[in-house]
């Protein structure tokens, strides 16, 4: 329990950091991006949005800094992210609702999907060492790990899309349609998905592959695997439950870390096939330098990563005993 | 040099060696190979691939052959500044925290530890978005700030592991200063671990650089890959079916991240012997004909080598 | 019941083949006691591995038979030596924080070697694991325990105990005592000696420390080099050690009894087995040598009813 409560306080240590961060970044830039903003925006957008703003970034306010701090903190967890000034005059915090059920449904089953994949792989290739599959699935998934996202997902637009016309390659349905729980609807969705899923598929793969590969192989020289031969059992067994079970500890909390590069894949994976998802959208943010949307996106992805961490940690609990008696 | 042992006896980092070579070739020395200007829109827009040409020209009526050779001085310029920057910030602050220990080594944790966790993409982005196009300097230094706290994790580990050999206890008895201890005893013995760790920085400065470029973060005048997918993707290029201006900068965004992977094979292999490829056990057991195995004759037998001592 | 043959172990190098054990024989009879001793390196834990074929590559078997009850293990294939492993052969090794899975209960542990051999019952399975638990007196309530949250001594005890599972024939352990503190290893080797007596399995014990096993072993064998340099009955191999190793080795341990003696180690280390000398393989270290010690290897021959690799010995005794 003790490990919880710890892996608990890092939780908020470094969501209180993010926040602060978030909080201090326009501060800090050179040429004050929120002033030039401001200058932008000043006739455009109405008395309220603008008084919003300033609060956000501390312009023209007469208050000290860490009342502002206080401010924006309060502002925070009541849910007044500002309003859109892309979606204008739509709240933040409305605009990213639509958004991250795709990001969710997109992102979050691709990476499951990558991790199991990858995970099994690099298990079979360590436990198989030297073979067929150990010279293949390797080499291969290093490159296809080292290919950037977006360009994959252009490829994939080049040929599936255009070329061979199998798969749609923009949006997350089809313009037209209206949302609704009927067959064809979701068949649309997951018709959109297939591309940008697959193309996530593969770049993320070959981490997971890598890294489980490397701890089999170290746990395999380990004596309880031997000790697990000397007792005769089957070799899935012990490729299962003495091998496998203990390699992938380590990859639950990297699992959970690397979640940030996930993240990162997402975005343009995201921008490349249109798909409307909170990554698309910061993207969308940045270009219309509608900061505050993007703060509160930047924020948002933080503390789902930080929430998946805290996850994994507890699975780690769950799942390795030493932890729980820790001192 | 075991370095150059272990990159030559591994097939996959052979590879990875020979393509760098050539990126850094074609950096130090592009007038050789491109006879265009980059940046020279003196071309017809679009056109595909030709002898005048062999990648045809951009929707701007650029070279894509030229720029492809030009933008790898800048690629480099950011892989090799930003890789090195982090992983020297790693090594001392990783090696720091394990070495003394105490709260120094908490705090150091601590701060590591925030930073890694705090998603790095995203960051960037937002940094990049409030820089407004940022210059190479700039990029490489926002870079460096958000990656080096991976690479300090890793070598905070090592240097955990090494922190109680003799011949740190014996330095420390000599009475070096701890930063002449960190310096000049742990680092080198990590040698193989820093060159990993510099090689995987790399590759992750060569795509987030690109990323950011291809979203327009980065300088749309500057030459480099990402810039160019940049532009191809504002031309509409695939729409259009002008393939290569999009197919040739990701190409060589691959190739150069798959010779920065491959490479670093032959370092993960160096310092974690287990994962060396060894030759598949023959399952039948040999019995000798004569009943005994041979013996090394008399002249055949070699003298003991003697070890130089180490340099105190 | 156990016969090694001509057993060679080698190591694939980058310099080329290393021998780590060199065309070793012996025998072991049912309920036999057999210690083997040497300094590290000398390839007693590669021999006992080659045995139980627990060998991993870059290890292989290059030579030789190991016959256990009339079947040779050197040929067997997985899935026929599967039959054999545990039921009749078991092994304990050096280190239970080490052996012993840390994500698995101890219970889970031993279900795992029951069900591999057919008994999945869960009352059987549950009565067989506390009846070993019993036999080397840890209580039945750690089945649920998991290997860290056992002591040293207890760990070790609980995987003699799993070594006993089926009551096997033969029980290979390699330093199961090392770990232990002194007073730790002589109870446990006490225990060992006392569920032998009651359950009649043999056993090949491996370790380096010779006084240890000087009460509790019937039969000696000294390796050095990849090689027997002396073999034979425990107590006649201490009255009167012929090899000059073996002599050195006892002569390490100071007696509790009798007169002050200065303590005499052997000097210099053991050799690379890379390199393999034409003579004898004790030479560098050897206060006895004769001429003819530097080009001829000495074979492993009887001598006052022990055998020995020694061609000092071997001169001596064919001298009228």
């Amino acid at each position: 329990m003790r490990y919880v409560l710890r892996r608990a306080g890092f939780f908020l240590v470094t969501l209180w950091a993010a926040v602060t961060l978030n909080f201090f970044l326009p501060r800090m830039m050179p040429g004050n991006p929120a002033v030039a903003m401001m200058a932008k925006f000043h006739g455009r957008i109405n008395g309220q949005a603008l008084t919003a703003l300033e609060t956000l970034f501390g312009v023209n306010t007469k208050e000290s800094l860490l009342a502002q701090y206080v401010g924006y903190l309060h502002d925070l967890v009541t849910g007044n992210w500002g309003i859109s000034l892309t979606f204008f005059p739509t709240p933040v915090s409305e605009v990213i609702r639509t958004g991250i059920f795709w990001t969710l449904g997109l992102v979050g089953v691709t990476t499951i999907l990558a991790f199991i994949l990858g995970t099994w792989i690099g298990a079979i290739s360590a436990w198989r060492r030297g073979r067929l599959i150990d010279s293949i699935a390797p080499p291969l998934l290093v490159i296809t790990s080292a290919i950037p996202y977006f360009w994959v997902g252009m490829m994939f637009i080049l040929i599936f899309g255009l070329k061979l016309q199998w798969f749609p390659w923009s949006g997350g349905t089809n313009i037209a349609d209206t949302p609704a729980w009927n067959l064809s609807y979701i068949g649309d969705v997951l018709d959109h998905a297939v591309l940008p899923s697959v193309a996530l598929l593969i770049t993320t793969v070959g981490g997971w592959t890598l890294t489980m590969r490397n701890n089999m192989v170290t746990t395999l020289a380990e004596d309880y695997v031997r000790m697990a031969r000397a007792k005769g059992l089957k070799s899935s067994r012990i490729m299962l439950d003495y091998a496998a079970r203990n390699a992938i500890l380590p990859n639950l909390t990297g699992f959970a870390m690397s979640l940030g590069f996930v993240v990162g894949g997402a975005i343009l994976i995201e921008y490349v096939f249109n798909y409307p998802g909170v990554g698309y959208m910061l993207l969308q943010a940045v270009q219309n330098e509608d900061y505050p949307l993007m703060q509160a996106l930047f924020l948002l992805i933080t503390v789902a990563v930080l929430v998946a961490i805290l996850l994994a940690d507890i699975a780690t609990a769950i799942f390795d005993p030493r932890t729980r008696s820790a001192r | 040099m075991k370095f150059y042992k272990a990159i030559t006896r591994s097939p996959k980092a052979t590879a990875g060696a020979i393509i760098m070579l050539a990126f850094v070739i074609l950096a130090i020395a592009p007038g050789l190979f491109a006879h265009d200007s980059p940046t020279a829109e003196i071309y017809v827009r679009n056109l595909p691939a030709s002898g005048q040409h062999p990648f045809g020209t951009t929707g701007l009526g650029q070279d894509v052959f030229a720029q492809a050779v030009y933008g790898t001085r800048d690629v480099l310029e950011i892989a090799i500044g930003a890789g090195l920057a982090s992983t020297l910030i790693a090594a001392l602050i990783g090696v720091a925290a394990a070495y003394l220990g105490g709260w120094v080594e908490n705090i150091l944790n601590l701060f590591t530890d925030v930073v890694l966790v705090i998603p790095l993409f995203p960051l960037l982005i937002v940094i990049a978005a409030y820089m407004h196009n940022s210059s190479t300097g700039v990029m490489i230094a926002v870079l460096t700030f958000t990656g080096w706290s991976y690479t300090a994790r890793q070598l905070r580990s090592q240097a955990l592991a090494l922190k109680n050999r003799d011949f740190l206890a014996a330095a420390k008895v000599r009475g070096e200063r701890a930063l002449y201890i960190i310096i000049v005893e742990i680092l080198p013995t990590m040698s193989s671990l820093l060159v990993a760790a510099f090689l995987t920085n790399g590759l992750y400065d060569v795509l987030f650089a690109s990323s950011l470029q291809f979203i327009g973060l980065g300088d749309p005048n500057s030459t480099s890959w990402g810039t160019m997918l940049y532009w191809a993707e504002n031309n509409e290029a695939l729409q259009g079916g002008f393939y290569l201006q999009a197919i040739v900068p990701g190409a060589a965004i691959a190739l150069l991240g798959a010779a920065f992977a491959l490479l670093n094979y032959a370092f993960d292999e160096i310092g974690n012997p287990a994962l060396r490829r060894v030759p598949v056990a023959r399952r039948r057991a040999r019995v000798f004909p004569e009943g005994r195995p041979p013996q090394t004759p008399p002249d055949e037998r070699r003298e003991l080598p003697v070890r130089r001592l180490r340099r105190a | 019941m156990l016969e090694v043959s001509g057993l060679t172990v080698e190591y694939a190098t980058a310099k080329g083949p290393v021998r780590a054990v060199d065309d070793v024989s012996f025998s072991v009879d049912r309920g036999e006691f057999l210690a083997i001793v040497g300094e590290s390196g000398c390839g007693k834990s590669t021999l006992l591995f080659a045995i139980a074929r627990l060998l991993a590559p870059p290890a292989r078997v290059a030579g030789g038979t190991v016959i256990f009850d009339g079947r040779d293990l050197v040929t067997m294939t997985d899935k026929q030596l599967a039959n054999i492993r545990w039921q009749n052969l078991s092994v304990v090794m050096q280190s239970a924080m080490n052996a012993l899975n840390p994500v698995k209960s101890i219970g889970a542990q031993f279900a795992d070697a029951l069900a591999a051999h057919g008994l999945r019952s869960r009352k059987a399975v549950r009565s067989r694991s506390e009846e070993v638990l019993g036999l080397v007196g840890i209580d039945k309530v750690h089945l649920k325990s998991y290997p860290h949250q056992l002591s040293g001594g207890m760990r070790q005890r609980a995987m003699i105990a799993m070594a006993l599972l089926f009551t096997p024939d033969l029980v290979i352990m390699d330093e199961p005592t090392s770990a232990l503190d002194v007073v730790a290893q002589r109870s446990l080797m006490t225990q060992i000696k006392e569920l032998q007596s009651r359950l009649g399995f043999a056993i090949i014990f491996v370790t380096h420390d010779m006084s240890l096993v000087s009460h509790f072993s019937d039969r000696l064998m000294v390796m050095y080099a990849g090689q027997i340099a002396e073999l034979g009955a425990t107590r006649k191999i201490f009255d009167n050690p012929l090899h000059p190793y073996s002599r050195g080795l006892l002569e390490a341990f100071p007696g509790i009894r009798g007169p002050k003696v200065p303590l005499t180690g052997i000097p210099g280390s053991p050799p690379d087995l890379s390199i393999i000398p034409n003579g004898c393989r004790f030479l560098p270290r050897c206060p006895d040598k004769i001429e003819a010690c530097e080009t001829t290897l000495p074979v492993l021959a009887p001598a006052a009813g022990i055998q020995v690799r020694c061609l000092r010995v071997a001169t001596k005794v064919s001298e009228p």
